[in-house]
């Protein structure tokens, strides 16, 4: 535990050290802008609540979160670092997991420096701000998911280029697999295979969380979900090593 | 101690360490010798646990690596083939990470990273970052992060590639000066490197043991172990005249230099004094005589050409005093 903390530190350090986590939050920030007031009609709607600015962040997330994800292993591989890092006294999973932490970490703090939508919305009118919250919090759920794919994608590959790409790809259909496009073109199969097909969504469970129900089962999901892949991204890893 | 035994690795379909058994003490330092691709990696990345063995133990204190692999970890500091290390971090911050996750903290963790940056000389880049740094740097750098911890095993692969001669010089005393009570492992393809600073030698060719002995013992083994080189400056017939010398095995011309001959004595026998005699007593036309150098590095091709390259020998013999390491490796 005491190495997670630590490599967690310089993975942290390291967004920082270079310009990724500046430029990854300016540019979170004016696309959420954009998103929100633009397309979305914030002013439009006469609605004092987010959900303009919460139903893009999937379709955000798909682009935005595979960017800080690419090199968590992919960098180490094509640097060699891994081979430091794996002989130090460190444990797969404290160096899978602090990798992820600080990725999740920077994702967190990118959505809450959007905090000044929220102040406005306050402003203009009386929203639920406890529906806001449960919508940033089931936001940053579903960023953590989209970091655990990037992390095993990361693992697959020495070029984070295909790191990004691969997971872009994967994460649109664990996006796209709960849109009314796809559900509606799977119309003749049998319901039980929809609805499997939508509860793998992000955007089901997301759903669901940015209008204020906190579900334990979607909370589940996004854990759970978050889990298996940072598991899958060990076993990558491990085998992977070697070439 | 390492006790490594019947240590096999195999990748699809070819077997990068075959059958690998020996044991190292402390206060040896252990110069792990073999062409390139010979499974020297690949066995130094099996003893500091970064693959995983597919047949055969290594156990370091006592701690097998595949059952307790973080106790094996916490003894070893080792530099990694290339020196790999975070290219966005300065030095200081380097040291600092390698220190904390070693385990320490507040005073002692300050004095560790001062003491290193002493040793390998890193004062003046302490607050540049790595991506910066020329090779040289670098390769302290992965050394100082080696030996913060004071490690009981030191393995080194290639700690002196890409350093200019002063760099080197500082690198081995560096080594020699660490290896007290400690065991240290280094491969190298430097082969001076290996009578400068080890104890013993371990030749490996296509993933298996071809020899293991001191340097000294090593060169004994060598053809050429004894022979005279011999510079003449105009046409002689060194046959003739080394006539009724039992001790000269064979005379041959080196490929080289032009009327430069190597002469080679029967195994276990001295011919430099007794040729010397002849030199002088017959005044033969002779611009340069010493005895031929660099023996460890033709006993290395003799016993790792077959398996690597397929070179013949004699003609090679010949060229073994004056050829670098490097290039019949490259």
């Amino acid at each position: 535990m005491r190495n997670l903390g630590i490599i967690f530190k310089r993975e942290l350090a390291g967004y920082f050290a270079t310009p990724l986590a500046y430029v990854f939050i300016v540019i979170f920030l004016v696309m959420s802008g954009i998103f929100t007031f633009d397309m979305g009609g914030f002013y439009v709607r006469g609605q004092a609540d987010l959900m303009p600015f919460f139903s893009f962040h999937p379709w955000l997330y798909l682009f935005m979160i595979p960017a800080i994800a690419m090199g968590l292993w992919a960098d180490e591989r094509k640097s060699g670092t891994i081979e430091l890092l794996m002989t130090l006294p460190v444990t797969l999973s404290d160096a899978v997991l602090g990798k992820f932490l600080a990725a999740w970490v920077l994702s967190g703090v990118a959505l809450l420096l959007t905090f000044p939508i929220w102040i406005t919305v306050n402003y203009l009118g009386d929203p639920d701000n406890g529906v806001i919250v449960a919508a940033y919090l089931g936001s940053w759920l579903m960023a953590g998911g989209f970091l655990a794919i990037g992390s095993c994608m990361s693992a697959m590959t020495r070029n984070s280029v295909i790191a990004f790409i691969l997971t872009v790809a994967i994460c649109f259909v664990f996006v796209a697999s709960g849109s009314e496009i796809i559900l509606n073109a799977l119309r003749w199969a049998p319901q039980t295979l929809v609805d499997a097909v939508a509860a793998l969504s992000f955007l089901t469970h997301f759903d669901s969380i940015s209008k204020g129900v906190l579900d334990l089962r979607d909370i589940l999901f996004f854990v759970i979900f978050i889990g298996s892949w940072l598991f899958a991204s060990a076993i990558v890893i491990e085998i992977k090593k070697a070439n | 101690m390492i006790e490594i035994s019947h240590l096999t690795k195999k990748f699809d379909g070819f077997i990068a360490v075959d059958d690998l058994s020996f044991t190292v003490e402390e206060g040896e330092v252990l110069g792990f010798l073999g062409p390139n691709g010979a499974g020297k990696s690949t066995t130094m990345k099996i003893i500091t646990g970064f693959l995983g063995a597919t047949s055969g133990s290594v156990t370091v204190h006592g701690h097998d690596i595949s059952r307790d692999p973080m106790a094996v970890k916490s003894l070893i500091g080792y530099l990694p083939e290339g020196a790999p290390s975070y290219p966005d971090m300065t030095v200081l911050e380097f040291l600092n990470f390698i220190a904390e996750v070693r385990g320490f903290s507040g005073e002692e963790k300050k004095q560790r990273i001062a003491k290193v940056i002493r040793e390998v000389e890193l004062a003046e880049v302490c607050h540049k970052t790595i991506e910066t740094l020329s090779k040289g740097f670098k390769r302290r750098v992965g050394l100082a992060q080696a030996i913060i911890h004071d490690p009981k095993v030191l393995i080194l692969d290639e700690p002196t590639d890409g350093l200019d001669p002063n760099q080197k010089h500082q690198v081995r005393q560096l080594i020699r000066n660490l290896a007290r009570d400690r065991i240290v492992i280094i491969s190298t393809h430097i082969l001076e490197e290996v009578s400068a600073v080890c104890t013993r030698a371990i030749i490996i060719a296509a993933g298996r043991i071809v020899a293991d002995g001191t340097p000294k013992e090593l060169e004994a083994r060598s053809r050429l172990f004894g022979a005279v080189s011999i510079q003449l400056t105009q046409d002689f017939d060194l046959a003739a005249a080394l006539e009724g010398v039992e001790e000269v095995a064979d005379i041959e011309p080196s490929d080289e230099e032009r009327r430069r001959f190597i002469i080679i004595p029967v195994p276990g026998k001295q011919i430099f004094g007794k040729v010397l005699d002849r030199v002088q007593s017959e005044h033969w036309p002779v611009a340069e005589f010493h005895l031929v150098e660099g023996l460890l590095e033709h006993f290395f091709r003799s016993v790792t050409s077959q398996t690597a390259t397929s070179q013949p020998r004699t003609s090679r013999g010949a060229r073994a005093s004056q050829q670098s390491a490097n290039q019949q490796q490259g």
